[in-house]
């Protein structure tokens, strides 16, 4: 599957709470962060974790997130960063991205 | 809903940094996971006992150890799987505690 997102776009993680096993940190859901390394093709760990085979395979990203987007009490200084590994099914492009 | 094992962020109290022997049921409960999870027999792999852990629920999660969560984890997919059944896995644990008991 050839990846949607490209190192340097904007994406927001999916503000979805469905049940189930989910990868996905819930610090990060609906939050706007940024594409610094694809990490390949890899099979769904949501499907792994119910013992099915994990096809379609999805892209993984590394999203570099400001501490002070996941934070709104964070008090460290303002170019903390957080980078969260997140599958492509999470992630939607940002609006308004013109890059 | 944030699941209950999604902590991540939350305030939490310091971390036990001092290192300690693994008992000996512990390093069972380790082999067993390899034993399950290898090529040959395949049954578990770890993003079903990630699952199995989460679906612990709260109290189990907060009250078990690291290797009590696993072996709990371990147990219910197995037995989902059909590999081992629950009346097996009951007369199996109340031998073990009969034979602990003698021994005290």
């Amino acid at each position: 599957m050839s990846p949607r997102f490209a190192i340097g776009d904007r994406v927001r993680v999916r503000e979805a709470y469905p049940p189930g096993h989910v990868r996905t940190p819930y610090f990060i859901r609906g939050k706007t962060g940024e594409v610094i390394r694809l990490l390949g093709d890899l099979p769904n760990p949501e499907e792994l974790a119910y013992g099915r085979d994990g096809k379609p395979v999805l892209p993984l990203y590394w999203v570099k997130f400001m501490q002070t987007e996941l934070w709104n009490d964070y008090t460290g200084v303002d170019k903390d960063t957080a980078v969260v590994e997140v599958m492509e099914n999470w992630l939607d492009p940002l609006d308004g991205d013109t890059r | 809903m944030r699941r209950h094992h999604d902590m991540g962020g939350l305030p939490a109290g310091p971390v036990e940094q001092s290192e300690h022997d693994y008992s000996p049921w512990e390093k069972r409960v380790d082999a067993i996971l390899r034993l399950v999870s290898d090529d040959k027999r395949k049954l578990i792999i770890v993003d079903e006992l990630r699952r199995a852990i989460e679906n612990l629920g709260p109290g189990a999660y907060d009250e078990l150890s690291y290797y009590e969560r696993w072996i709990s984890a371990i147990s219910n997919i197995l037995i989902e799987k059909g590999v081992l059944s629950i009346d097996e896995l009951g007369r199996g644990m109340e031998k073990v505690k009969a034979r602990w008991e003698a021994a005290q």
